[in-house]
């Protein structure tokens, strides 16, 4: 009796041991899966149309992305614009001037607003931004984005900023710098290696967000000069093509999704080698 | 309670550089300094003596309020630096004044000419940085070792040119008293020669209080030593005598190792 | 001389004060002291404004439906009678759904890489993992689309229909999207969740209790599973709220494979619609103030289901850190 028991619980043992070592390789599989899948058909598609030419009306051939390239990038400076240096000063302030219990509120605070999902974002960049104008406009879309910088980028500035050991602070406030001028010309150049990686990071996460532009920025099928008018961005060309009829816009989907996967990953994986390089945690 | 009869030193015929009077220094509700009256000497080599956690580090960073940093801590009673109330003068001023050294070389992420050029910059002196970086790396012993790389980056030196890049740093800004924390502790004995005889040289210059748990060092390299124990000041005299004939039983118990 | 003893309660206080300020003033501390707060601020500024905002915004609806609106399951534009059943019921359907595939699966691949993988192994693959929770929905959403819908259709909901066709949960047509097709594609996306947390937690587990396991004669697999797990659970606990939170919120994926019907039905093949879908599809058709509060008021639902959970998870986790798992 105990025999059988025993070969029991040993052979559960090795399929379930087994079992979780097949799950960790599924998911990782997943990964290269879509990977593969996005290079297959993204890369069939891909031409130097798809860089260079605006959208086409269906039926058309030729058409490509490029004012969706250059609208992506547009948002993205405006995000940065925006998020990036409230996030540092932000960030600033935790590390090195905040007392407990404000500390405590803004990192709850930062907290909740890194929890907010994209399309509330949304809605909420609308009501301030949209609303009171009445149209679409790069601007909001930027500010959508640009708030949803925020959490990453403070969490990032706090974290490597109190990664500086004192005795660098204490060094300079030896010679006679002041606070604010240890930080400025000591810590945050120290730390400004990983704060940056964090803020890419940042970047890279929104810039692969399509809910918070669907009613700011929009879309639109041509340039868009200035800040003022509604813009074409890849994530919501991609939604957009992706659920229209037409094989030929399935086609450039799979092109624009390539190519927003390809940066997306790109900047992750350099961002993530340059910190487990430093040996700090990722944010 | 009364307070400690130390021997004072003669300061009839010596300029003082600090006098410190019924200094007392709190953590929080704990107090780690005792009613201390010091001076220190200018032109000399003060050595701060005792074992760990009697305050000596603690009543050094006193010295250039280095302890402002720390939350909740206080001071109270008298430091006067050349006739000046310490506690009462921008601290940013006093710190170009009173240079330190630390324990570990902290040398800043930047290259060994702008970890010299920092202070200077950061104070606003005009003149020719380079003559400045060069000076004050002479005057640590450094510069013939560093002088075709200047920018490299510091952390490129070994501990011991560290520390001494840290004395430069400190140097450059020509202050006139230069407070070192158990500066050599983190260092081989020959590093530690060396900074002892750049102690030597530099002291013509520039006053100096150098705390230190290594007797040795302190009857080597000092010319008056004060002994604390548990906050407060026991003994202070000219190295000689203190070491020789030293006054109170508990300056002897210690010198001759029986405790600490 | 003897002077009366000094302790901290007669103890002069430091010559600080105003010339002390004036110093720091001068100094700029005191000037970045103030910037640095009122950036910091101006985040908490923010996020008051936008649950400001989605209040206003959705007062509409909510006087006109008041607690209705969260049993009605009517949505229609046209008659301007809106309800928020078919959403919730959608929104936490499909999220059950990526919950029941995403849990088991990365509670197996967290142990693989905490307990059995080489260190360098485990670093390696959860580095991979962390790349693919970086991947935008919207790319999901093609996937979804092209790859698992088509599957869906073809293979799995025929196979599943086959085998447990009698239960009512795989009963009627299978158009390939659907509840099911969203819970699948949402459970890829919130597995990386689960794992990078719950293996960070199950890595602090003290090495003693596997090993006190272990010398009573327990397998590995027993170890782990009736020893590591329960002491990790607080914290596996919070990976789930947290993965669960990031299910709920999610859009694109979403709307690109359910279907977007706003029906409540009890087959995981029929169509549906979750909260942050109908929002995304519609908020820009949305004739008429009250629809446009209604979308409001659902994004403000959604809003508070999330921020309720991403709470329960924090406090969760930070449990986990700090009284080491103990379970009780």
């Amino acid at each position: 009796m105990n025999r059988i028991r025993t070969i029991w619980r040993k052979s559960l043992n090795v399929v379930m041991l087994t079992l979780t070592g097949v799950a960790a390789f599924a998911v990782v599989g997943v990964l290269f899966f879509i990977l593969g899948y996005l290079v297959y058909y993204g890369g069939k598609s891909l031409n130097w149309n798809f860089f260079t030419k605006l959208p086409v009306p269906v039926g058309e051939t030729g058409g490509g992305m490029a004012n969706a390239i250059v609208g992506s990038l547009k948002l993205l400076l405006l995000a940065a614009l925006m998020g990036l240096p409230v996030g540092l000063i932000a960030g600033i302030y935790l590390a090195e001037f905040g007392g407990k219990t404000f500390s405590f509120v803004i990192r709850y605070t930062t907290d909740l607003l890194n929890g907010v999902p994209s399309i509330v974002m949304g809605i909420f960049a609308y009501s301030i931004v949209v609303e009171p104008v009445k149209h679409f406009s790069t601007l909001a879309g930027g500010f959508a984005l640009g708030v949803m910088t925020i959490p990453i980028t403070v969490r990032a500035t706090e974290e490597f900023l109190r990664a500086i050991p004192g005795s660098l602070r204490e060094g300079a406030m030896a010679l006679g710098a002041s606070k604010w001028r240890t930080i400025a010309s000591v810590v945050l150049p120290a730390a400004s290696g990983g704060i940056i990686t964090g803020m890419l990071l940042a970047l890279a996460r929104v810039a692969g967000e399509t809910a918070p532009l669907l009613f700011t920025a929009f879309s639109n099928q041509f340039w868009s000069p200035g800040w003022s008018q509604p813009i074409a961005s890849l994530p919501v060309m991609i939604y957009t093509y992706a659920i229209a009829p037409y094989d030929d816009w399935h086609r450039q989907a799979w092109a624009a999704g390539l190519v927003l996967l390809g940066l997306v990953l790109l900047a992750n994986l350099g961002c993530r080698l340059v910190m487990n390089r430093r040996g700090v945690r990722g944010v | 309670m009364t307070t400690e009869h130390s021997h004072a030193v003669s300061t009839k015929d010596a300029p003082v550089r600090f006098q410190i009077s019924h200094l007392n220094f709190f953590y929080g509700a704990k107090q780690a300094v005792f009613d201390v009256n010091l001076s220190i000497p200018a032109k000399k080599v003060t050595a701060l003596i005792g074992p760990s956690g009697c305050g000596k580090s603690t009543f050094l960073r006193t010295l250039n309020r280095m302890n402002e940093t720390i939350r909740h801590s206080r001071v109270v009673g008298d430091i006067q630096l050349d006739g000046q109330d310490i506690l009462s003068m921008d601290v940013v001023a006093l710190r170009r004044r009173v240079g330190m050294v630390f324990q570990r070389p902290n040398p800043f992420p930047k290259s060994i000419y702008d970890n010299v050029a920092y202070g200077l910059r950061i104070n606003g002196y005009k003149g020719r940085l380079d003559d400045l970086v060069e000076h004050s790396l002479r005057r640590a012993a450094l510069w013939e070792e560093v002088k075709d790389y200047l920018h490299k980056s510091a952390f490129a030196l070994s501990g011991g040119q560290q520390q001494r890049l840290c004395i430069a740093r400190a140097l450059a800004v020509d202050p006139e008293v230069l407070l070192l924390d158990e500066p050599c502790s983190a260092l081989d004995p020959v590093t530690t020669a060396k900074i002892e005889e750049l102690m030597f040289q530099l002291k013509d210059s520039c006053t100096m209080a150098i705390v230190t748990h290594n007797m040795q060092q302190a009857a080597r390299a000092s010319d008056f030593t004060a002994f604390m124990l548990d906050g407060r000041l026991i003994e202070h005299s000219e190295t000689s005598k203190l070491f020789t004939t030293p006054h109170d039983p508990r300056t002897e118990a210690y010198i001759t190792g029986r405790f600490g | 001389m003897s002077t009366p003893a000094i302790t901290m309660d007669n103890a002069v206080p430091p010559k600080v004060g105003p010339r002390a300020f004036l110093q720091r003033l001068r100094h700029g501390d005191e000037i970045a002291h103030l910037v640095t707060l009122i950036f910091a601020a101006s985040i908490l500024l923010l996020t008051s404004l936008l649950v400001l905002e989605l209040w206003r915004e959705s007062h509409l609806s909510r006087a006109q439906f008041k607690w209705s609106f969260f049993w009605t399951s009517t949505w229609d534009p046209v008659f301007n009678h809106f309800g928020a059943l078919p959403f919730i019921y959608g929104t936490l359907v499909t999220s059950a759904v990526s919950l029941a595939i995403a849990v088991p699966l990365g509670l197996a691949a967290a142990v693989f890489l905490a307990e059995l993988a080489p260190r360098t192994l485990s670093d390696y693959i959860a580095f991979l993992i962390d790349l693919l929770a970086a991947v935008p929905s919207v790319i999901y959403g093609l996937l979804g689309i092209f790859i698992v819908v088509p599957l869906m259709r073809t293979t799995i909901g025929p196979a599943l229909k086959h085998t447990l066709g009698f239960l009512p949960i795989f009963s009627g047509p299978n158009y390939g999207v659907g509840f099911l097709t969203a819970g699948i594609v949402l459970s890829i996306m919130i597995v990386p969740f689960i794992i990078s947390v719950s293996r960070e937690v199950l890595l602090t587990v003290p090495r003693d209790q596997r090993e006190a396991a272990m010398g009573l004669g327990a397998t590995r697999w027993e170890a782990t599973w009736k020893v590591v797990v329960p002491w990790a659970r607080t914290g596996i606990m919070g990976s789930i709220f947290l993965a669960l939170a990031r299910a709920l919120g999610e859009t694109m994926a979403v709307t690109m494979v359910i279907g977007n019907d706003p029906k409540i039905a009890a087959s995981l093949f029929a169509p549906g619609y979750t909260i942050a879908a109908v929002i995304a599809n519609e908020f820009t058709e949305a004739t008429g103030d009250l629809y446009l509060s209604s979308l409001i008021e659902l994004g403000l639902v959604l809003f508070l289901m999330t921020f309720i959970l991403n709470g329960l998870a924090r406090i969760l986790i930070v449990a986990t850190e700090r009284g080491g798992g103990r379970p009780s």
